[in-house]
């Protein structure tokens, strides 16, 4: 009994001397879904880190045979039926005498196995260690790696190359837009909001009109003239970082609101009047006193907004304004299937839909986790 | 209340003035002009010209003037003799072009904001009354794969299981048929269908996030004080729920309701160019990219001064089922 007390005790103590962040971390981890959520975008987030690795071909690597092809047949058994160590056939072109035309078959002649760690494109590891191997490839017979065969267990593109390679490169850029500009966002929001709602008066009107003209314009407009002064012959990393700008120029509205609205509840509550007549400045009072007060509500703003990023990427590329081909996001992959001939020929090209709507799902239920968990009222 | 209404009108007219000074300044900002735009085409199919030609077409047009006096005439010409400007793609004026297409726009823009309301609010509520019901599960669920879909995949996914359910395509609003006899009451029902895909297409992503919205703001309505009050007090559930709840979760809803216009217009634009629709965001997208300045500006405008509105009416509307705002404005 006694020791029961005392475990009691313990825990009740853990409870009261736990800090905001472990209690939120806490009832985190008791939502399943988002549990489920976090480990999903920890894998896909591994995927971007790894690209190169775990990619069988490099970014450009294309073959025009495998041009349309679906994903690849991998068979698990012999002719006889028996179970044995994976492969696939080669596809050749080849000419049909009967109704003349090209059609592309599988050469049976030779088997390619599935291979782990096959030697493929140079690339440097994380940027820093220059490497060739891949985490998984063909051999031939001689257990040499062989480019000739390809594997793209997702199918190719309408240039031969491997979706899932590409999907992988693409969520470098799909993943972490959206963080950046949710980042951006948030400062954004949170000094213009934070400004307006502290101060008042004039400052509040002005940045209030600022906020409704911007939401005023349809998003459209503003990201095709913003996207049109965007030079276009820079390296691929620059026009990157000013997408990223763009969606964060539009983003950052909404927010700004929310914040507003906080200030003006929590602007006349004692402990800021206390903090201001022990003469603190206006600007620690606002970081130190007023925006902890609802610093978990505006992490699952953040949350949810990403989705948000994404969602836009994929509309700006679709119409031809963001990324371009060979670079590649999710958006650019999925402007393959702009048509009903598309999807109805080659369904394949439809997967990258597939990683889009995971992790928006993710971000989704990660954020509502989020939302329940910073509630103490819960 | 008519004080609070007056200051909102009046803030109306500086707000209009600098969106379109904004709107201008955005679409004049890509490199070159329609011109150059115009030359490039040109070039493309083998026809040349001359220096001077080009520059005797800006002069024509008054392009090389500096942006905030090609600006100034165009205000002087929409207040004066309310000429919105010539069109250099159509060849005729800005006014004629949108006139083409602007009453289906607005039908259909107005269409879509009112399935949105009318489908969300139902089911938002349902949810909420019904918290971890399988109907409340499931109405999860579509909604979050509806936000999770981007439109114009979703445009070409319907259009696709709809052909391989009847075998037909169905592009834009109108048939072959409507279009040779015209519009005939026996094609009412076909022209219905039509309607559907992109009002559920265009009409999904915004329906979602209201459903959340209302579901959560009901829940946590729910556990208010007053809501106890009201039950120990004898309220039927119907009282609460609609006299009570109801009318304070509607707050965000309302208040989000000119977002959702804006939303409209923009997610419509995309679905509109897979679905070929006749409305203005294909239209837009053309003008912004050729640069046909005035068109474009004149769509933008419009759309815009569509959503200061709403957020007027919208603001209004808070007012008078808040008492709070109300209140704190009379002071």
């Amino acid at each position: 009994m006694a020791l029961f007390r005392k475990k009691q005790m313990a825990k009740d103590e853990s409870y009261y001397l736990a800090s905001q962040w472990t209690l939120m971390w806490r009832k985190l981890k008791r939502h399943t879904l988002a549990k489920i959520s976090l480990a999903i975008l920890l894998v896909l987030y591994l995927g971007a880190l790894f690209a190169d690795f775990i990619a069988p071909y490099g970014l450009e690597e294309f073959s025009s045979v495998y041009k349309d092809t679906g994903p690849t047949k991998v068979y698990f058994t012999d002719e006889n039926g028996k179970l044995c160590r994976p492969y696939v056939y080669k596809l050749e072109k080849f000419n049909n005498r009967e109704t003349w035309t090209v059609e592309i078959r599988e050469n049976t002649e030779e088997k390619y196995y599935l291979d782990f760690l096959v030697e493929g494109q140079e690339y440097k590891f994380l940027g820093l260690i220059p490497s060739n191997l891949h985490l998984y490839g063909l051999v031939n017979e001689a257990g040499e790696a062989d480019r000739s065969a390809r594997i793209n267990i997702l199918g190719a593109d309408s240039a031969g190359r491997c979706i899932f390679s590409r999907v992988l490169f693409g969520s470098q850029i799909s993943l972490t837009i959206p963080f950046v500009s949710a980042a951006i966002s948030f400062v954004l929001g949170i000094l213009l909001g934070g400004i307006s709602g502290y101060f008042g008066g004039f400052l509040d009107t002005a940045i209030q009109r600022v906020i409704e003209v911007i939401s005023a314009i349809p998003s459209i407009p503003l990201w095709l003239a913003l996207s049109a002064a965007i030079p276009p012959d820079i390296p691929v990393s620059t026009m990157y970082l000013y997408i990223t700008v763009i969606l964060s120029f539009i983003g950052w509205t909404g927010l700004a609101r929310v914040v507003r609205g906080k200030f003006i509840s929590l602007r006349n509550e004692d402990f800021v009047m206390a903090a201001k007549l022990a003469g603190v400045s206006d600007f620690k009072i606002i970081v130190k006193h007023m925006v902890p007060g609802f610093l978990s509500y505006l992490i699952v703003n953040l949350t949810l907004g990403i989705p948000g990023s994404i969602l836009g990427e994929t509309s700006m590329s679709y119409l031809g304004l963001g990324m371009k081909s060979p670079a590649t996001s999710w958006g650019v992959l999925l402007k393959e299937t702009e048509d009903l001939v598309t999807v109805a020929q080659c369904p394949w090209k439809m997967i990258p839909l597939i990683f889009v709507i995971v992790t928006v799902l993710a971000f989704n239920f990660l954020g509502d986790g989020m939302r329940d968990a910073a509630d103490p009222y819960k | 209340m008519l004080k609070y209404i007056k200051k909102r009108l009046l803030l109306f007219i500086p707000t209009i003035i600098i969106i379109s000074i904004v709107i201008f300044f955005i679409i004049q900002l890509p490199p070159g002009d329609y011109v150059s735009s115009y030359v490039a085409a040109l070039a493309a199919e083998g026809e040349t010209f001359t220096p001077e030609e080009i520059a005797a077409m800006r002069a024509d047009y008054g392009l090389d003037d500096p942006w905030y006096i090609q600006y100034f005439n165009w205000v002087k010409g929409i207040v004066t003799e309310g000429d919105f400007g010539y069109s250099f793609e159509y060849g005729r004026s800005v006014w004629s072009v949108i006139m083409d297409r602007l009453y289906l726009t607005l039908a259909v823009s107005f269409v879509i904001l009112i399935f949105q309301y009318a489908v969300s609010l139902p089911i938002g509520i349902y949810c909420a009354n019904h918290q971890y019901s399988a109907g409340d599960y499931i109405w999860s669920f579509i909604g979050f794969l509806g936000t999770a879909t981007p439109n114009f995949l979703l445009a070409i996914l319907m259009m696709y299981w709809i052909y391989m359910a009847t075998g037909e395509v169905y592009l834009g609003l109108f048939s072959h048929d409507m279009l040779q006899n015209g519009l005939r009451m026996e094609y009412l029902p076909e022209f219905l269908f039509r309607c559907l895909i992109p009002l559920i297409v265009i009409g999904t992503s915004g329906t979602c996030g209201i459903i959340r919205t209302v579901r959560a703001q009901m829940l946590d309505e729910q556990v208010r004080q007053y809501t106890l009050t009201a039950r120990a007090k004898g309220c039927s559930e119907k009282t609460i729920i609609y006299k009570y709840c109801l009318r304070s979760a509607l707050n965000p809803v309302v208040s989000g309701m000119s977002g959702s216009l804006r939303t409209i217009f923009s997610g419509s634009t995309v679905s509109a160019i897979v679905m070929n629709l006749q409305i203005q965001g294909p239209v837009l997208l053309q003008a912004l990219k050729t640069q046909d300045m005035y068109l474009a500006g004149t769509i933008v405008m419009i759309q815009a001064i569509l959503v200061v509105v709403g957020t007027l009416l919208s603001d209004i509307a808070l007012a008078w089922l808040d008492p709070r705002i109300r209140f704190s404005e009379r002071g």
